[in-house]
């Protein structure tokens, strides 16, 4: 049997603070197959950016394993494309200096860093944005630079947390089906976080629902949903109606709960 | 949605409000200018009808007498060969403080430990005033230029060193991880996260440390050297002559504001990447 992308064993986090002690996660396994495209979604608070950045390597679990192809992750893992739910584009450098970041640490040469950041602006809808600092950019905008920064380097495993949040309606719409069509053409892994139970449907071939907190893995549904999916249409499918209304009855109790404390 | 964008970042040709509004800003520039100027000749104005009229030109000299003094030195090359000096101890003293202090500061700020282990004596070093250092440092390096420079050096290293020091403490972790991820060495942090980030703090170091250490290097100068202004000014305080005291603090004011604006264009520039 071929080892799973991303393998994630009885995997605790209890964050340890002067008098007091939070459990983000408890007690979390799950495997990611290699090709998959999983969502998560649960209340906030309920730990879903705390397992992705445990599965990047950025902070340390408090017992249990999470192994991605094939290796331990015991620090920073290389390995990923990580959009962190925070912005994390670089203030001091211009969009095309942020995007060939990633290349210029891999020693590429300038000629063909210069010719991928052209193809990564396009991708991304910000031609002609190249030389702007990201002060000059709304939110959704440098959201998009990081996504390109990400795709710049072709990770394979790429971890994003709720990229689109910040995005209008129907730009989100072009961005999921261009995200849609990257992981299909290069049969990337995606563990996807999201608020929005219709973007996880549309997008995802298995959606994971979180307890709150302490976050436990509640429930998992598969989507049927043959690729290549239109993100818009998916929507009007009886698959999606069906995903969504048990989607929504195990979530809808978690979020009533984290309402009252 | 593509036109707000390109409006947010001036691709677009500027509207009449837009134009209006840099007119006005450029219309109130100009009349700063305006009064800069009068204030400064108004001033000249007064001192010389003050001179010899309300105080005894003896105690305050008087606008033509410095001018006259400087004109003087700049024919017989007195000016540059002081000058030069005085800017070269000051120029080396910035370069040898600033590089030690961005180094070290660099250096405890990666090391936590460290820093807090030393923080007693680093803040006891700091609260001794530098130019109660500068006897000292003409025993240890004579009257030559190298005890000028030590003096300048000791107190532009300690503001840039307290500045870099803070710059680094201050670094968002998120962007140490995002670009460790990328795929970023020690180094690559170093060079593409800390020491852009850390560069807002240095660079309010070096201004503010510029003009510490011309007052360093002069006040080295008073003490005891053959040349720099601060010597000219030393010299002339012994022999009661007024105009070339003036006419020496002058020359440092000026070099002293050029500098500063200098610095402030650099600032500018660097952090162009600031809202
Ligand atoms: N650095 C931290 N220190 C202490 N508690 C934290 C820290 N980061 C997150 N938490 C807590 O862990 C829980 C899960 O947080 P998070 O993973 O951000 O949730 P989500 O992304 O699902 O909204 C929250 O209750 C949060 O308060
Ligand atoms: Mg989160």
């Amino acid at each position: 049997m071929p080892e799973a992308a991303i393998r994630i064993e009885q995997v605790d986090k209890r964050y340890v603070g002067r008098g007091r002690e939070v459990v983000a996660l408890d007690h979390v396994s799950l495997t990611i197959e290699e090709g998959e495209f999983v969502a998560f979604v649960g209340p906030s608070g309920c730990g879903k950016s705390t397992l992705l950045n445990m599965i990047a390597g950025i902070i340390p679990m408090t017992s249990g394993e999470i192994v991605h192809e094939g290796r331990q992750v015991a620090s920073i893992n290389r390995r990923v494309g990580y959009l962190t739910q925070a912005d994390s584009v670089l203030p001091w450098r211009t969009v095309e200096r942020n995007i060939s970041l990633p290349l210029e640490y891999r020693g590429v040469p300038s000629t063909e860093r210069q010719k991928r950041v052209e193809e990564m602006l396009a991708l991304v809808d910000l031609r002609g944005f190249g030389k702007a600092f990201p002060k000059e950019l709304s939110g959704g905008m440098r959201k998009r630079v990081a996504l390109a920064q990400m795709l710049a380097y072709e990770p394979k495993t790429l971890l994003m947390d709720e990229p689109f949040g910040a995005l209008d309606a129907q730009l989100k719409l072009v961005m999921q089906q261009q995200l849609l069509r990257i992981w299909q053409e290069h049969k990337k892994t995606i563990v996807f976080v999201t608020h929005d139970l219709a973007e996880a449907i549309a997008l995802a071939s298995r959606v994971v629902v979180f307890s709150g907190r302490p976050g436990r893995i509640k429930y998992i549904e598969q989507i049927d949903i043959p690729y290549p999916r239109d993100v818009f249409k998916v929507r009007f499918l009886p698959q999606f109606e069906a995903a969504y209304d048990n989607l929504w009855r195990e979530l809808s109790p978690e979020i009533a709960k984290g309402e009252d404390l | 949605m593509q036109i707000d964008e390109g409006a947010a970042v001036g691709t677009s040709a500027p509207s009449k409000a837009v134009r209006d509004f840099e007119a006005g800003l450029v219309r109130r520039k100009v009349l700063v200018y305006v009064c800069q100027l009068a204030f400064g000749v108004f001033f000249l104005a007064f001192w010389q009808w003050a001179s010899g009229r309300l105080i005894d030109p003896f105690f305050v000299s008087s606008p033509s007498a410095v001018f006259g003094k400087i004109y003087t030195w700049l024919l017989n090359g007195e000016l540059v060969r002081h000058l030069s000096i005085t800017l070269y101890a000051t120029a080396i003293g910035f370069l040898i403080g600033s590089a030690i202090g961005f180094a070290l500061g660099l250096l405890f700020g990666k090391f936590a430990f460290l820093a807090e282990v030393l923080d007693p004596y680093i803040t006891a070093l700091y609260s001794i005033p530098k130019l109660a250092l500068a006897p000292l440092f003409i025993i240890w390096f004579g009257i030559g230029i190298e005890s000028k420079i030590a003096v300048s050096a000791s107190i532009v290293f300690f503001v840039v060193f307290l500045n870099t020091f803070s710059g680094v403490r201050e670094v968002n972790p998120i962007y140490i991880h995002a670009t460790q991820i990328m795929g970023a060495s020690q180094w690559g942090v170093m060079r593409t996260v800390i020491i852009p980030s850390a560069t807002a703090w240095v660079i309010t170091g070096l201004k503010v440390s510029v003009p510490y250490a011309l007052v360093g290097t002069v006040i080295g100068e008073f003490m005891s050297a053959n040349r720099g202004i601060g010597f000219i000014i030393a010299q002339a305080t012994g022999l009661f002559d007024t105009n070339s005291v003036f006419a020496g603090i002058l020359i440092l004011a000026v070099v002293g504001a050029i500098i500063n604006g200098l610095l402030k264009v650099t600032e500018g520039w660097l952090l162009r990447w600031r809202s």
